[in-house]
């Protein structure tokens, strides 16, 4: 055993001291994304579905690639037959011989685009939109939310089938229609945000400093409000996929050999007496995919919005 | 109060006039002429035809047209059902659907708030933890994936119900629609339902009622039930958009004889009289809902007339 000089004592004393409060520092030192992170990741069943979902979408990119069928291509041999892993049909073939292992991660591409880029559009429109209503304030922001209030009445839904039956069906049209009608909600939740941010010090002092009211909101309001958009545009993507699916149902959306869950979901309801795998895997694959980013949202939710704090 | 329904009747006005004059004008920027197909009309056949239809005539006189005939209730007829007006089929179809999508639409909010209020009172027990497990995989079966399986379950392996038909409505062939309708909007009311009567049951008040001694179930249906539905009434104006919506799905799988067959046949058939007179009906309908829900909010709810 070794006896320590009360020196060396002191010295490690010391510097147990200065770890411990080198140790405390980094508790208070967190950010407000770092908390939310940490709020996000103990939230078991948003973490489990944030990783089916990368599974899920790993698959959808890269599957196609490893089965050596072609979306489109049919095989003869094998019309709306059962999942076999001989003839590397994992998911069996739809009734007019096509892979549907295939055709499902095809459909998926088709929604996760769909989704993304509906939130996509939501968040740069939306954001934009709703900061600049709320931040301007006045006549302008009033005629800028009836503007908004019209657009909300209306049942989107038809709109986009009476634009499908003028304009002939193409996944162009969908895109449009999705960026008309998602970014309404996100205006409105950002205008509230940035009418309570507007009155806050630093806003004040940013105006005091003689900043445009444009760099204020692109500086200074958005950024405050990104953690709300987070969370809404997280539970936009599965009302995106569900729009595109249901018109894809109806046979207005995507159109052949292309395809997408809900145009699969279709064809497999009209064979499922015989042939239950065809409507089986799309519907399994849309359902935890849709399952999954609610939950997804829901953590975010908890995690982002100072509301439920 | 009633200068609160003046002024949000006021507003539901200009908005059907934008509806109807956007969807008149995505109709005239269409390629095209409705009669433009496979078979190409001799030029003069396809003159009289535009002279009867009014399609010869400047873009605005058309479209004051028909505002003119819309003020006076009349639709126009359908270009591909020849013999038909978009009145006659509305006439056969749109009683099928009012029937179908109001009992849906009472179900949806009567159930939802049902289990909802249960989940809230039985809250972080084994079965607050099922409803809401159920709610949530509601939340995402949408109608065209209920649908089939509704139609999988009770029709093919069980043959309890049939699988489609109307059948003048009894009641049999309403059970499966009706559920695959209501079954996404119900799981959401619930939710919302439980999480804003969990709020309530936390406030002040109910501790005040809880504290001088009432019953439970008084305090639930005086004093909880009400400001507890607050949210589900902001929410009636989307479920029942939705509902409509879904309406056109499951008329289609179910084969019934409503109008949202009529607008996907007319989307498929490019019938532009047909669907832009449905869409203006459906735009009407959701556009005076939603009016009546913001007035009944503010019924509910005496702060929102005073703002």
């Amino acid at each position: 055993m070794t006896t320590l000089t009360p020196d060396a004592d002191k010295k490690a004393a010391v510097s147990n001291f200065a770890d411990n409060l080198d140790h405390s520092l980094d508790v208070e030192g967190r950010s407000l994304w770092a908390d939310a992170r940490a709020r996000f990741l103990r939230n078991k069943a948003a973490v489990t579905s944030l990783i089916i979902l990368a599974c899920v979408g790993v698959l959808v990119i890269i599957g196609p690639m490893l089965s050596p069928h072609e979306f489109d291509a049919i095989d003869w041999g094998y019309m709306a037959a059962a999942p076999d892993m001989a003839s590397s049909h994992w998911f069996g073939t739809d009734s007019l011989g096509r892979d549907l292992f295939v055709r499902t991660l095809m459909g998926g591409r088709i929604s996760f685009m769909v989704g993304i880029m509906g939130a996509l559009v939501a968040v740069l429109i939306g954001t934009l939109y709703g900061a600049t209503a709320g931040y301007v304030g006045g006549r302008i922001d009033s005629t800028m939310m009836r503007i908004l209030e019209i657009l909300q009445s209306f049942p989107f839904m038809f709109l986009v089938i009476l634009l499908v039956t003028m304009f002939g069906r193409s996944i162009m049209l969908i895109f449009l229609a999705i960026g008309a009608v998602s970014w309404l909600d996100m205006a409105r939740i950002v205008r509230g945000q940035t009418i309570s941010l507007k009155s806050r010090e630093f806003i004040e002092a940013a105006r005091v400093c003689g900043t445009q009211p444009r760099s204020i909101i692109l500086r200074h309001i958005v950024p405050n409000v990104l953690g709300i958009v987070v969370v809404y545009a997280s539970l936009l993507v599965p009302s995106m996929i569900l729009f595109e699916s249901f018109l894809s149902f109806l046979g207005l959306g995507v159109q052949e050999p292309m395809t997408s869950w809900g145009a699969l979901v279709n064809e497999g309801a009209q064979s499922m007496e015989v042939a239950i795998w065809q409507l089986a895997f799309p519907v399994a694959f849309l359902v935890i995919t849709l399952f999954c980013f609610n939950y997804v949202g829901d953590g975010l939710r908890d995690a982002l919005d100072p509301k439920d704090r | 109060m009633l200068k609160f329904i003046i002024k949000r009747l006021a507003v539901a006005v200009p908005t059907l006039l934008v509806l109807i004059t956007i969807s008149f004008f995505l109709m005239q920027a269409a390629p095209g002429s409705p009669f433009t197909g496979e078979r190409n009309l001799p030029p003069e056949i396809l003159k009289n035809i535009e002279a009867k239809y009014n399609l010869d005539k400047p873009v605005w006189q058309q479209y004051f047209l028909y505002l003119g005939n819309l003020a006076k209730g009349d639709l126009g007829p359908s270009f591909k059902y020849r013999d038909y007006t978009v009145n006659d089929l509305l006439e056969q179809s749109f009683p099928v659907s009012l029937k179908i999508g109001s009992v849906a639409f009472l179900f949806t909010v009567v159930i939802g708030i049902f289990i909802g209020t249960i989940a809230a009172l039985k809250q972080n027990t084994i079965l607050d933890y099922i409803i809401m497990a159920l709610a949530m995989t509601g939340v995402v079966l949408p109608s065209f994936v209920i649908a089939p399986l509704l139609v999988l379950i009770f029709s093919i392996t069980l043959h309890w119900l049939p699988a489609g038909g109307w059948n003048g409505g009894s009641w049999e062939y309403m059970v499966l629609p009706v559920t695959a309708m209501a079954i996404m909007y119900m799981a959401s009311i619930a939710r919302i339902q439980r999480s804003s009567m969990i709020e309530v049951l936390n406030s002040n008040y109910i501790r005040t009622a809880r504290a001088k001694g009432l019953p439970w179930k008084v305090i639930i249906t005086r004093h909880a039930l009400r400001p507890s539905m607050l949210p589900v009434v902001s929410y009636l104006g989307p479920a029942f958009v939705g509902i409509i919506t879904g309406s056109v799905v499951v008329e289609t799988v179910f084969g019934l004889p409503g109008i949202g067959q009529h607008f996907v046949n007319g989307a498929l058939n490019r019938d532009y009289s047909l669907v832009l007179g449905l869409t203006i009906i459906i735009g009407a309908l959701t556009i005076l809902f939603t009016a009546i829900v913001d007035i009944l909010y503010a019924v509910i709810d005496p702060k929102i007339r005073y703002q």
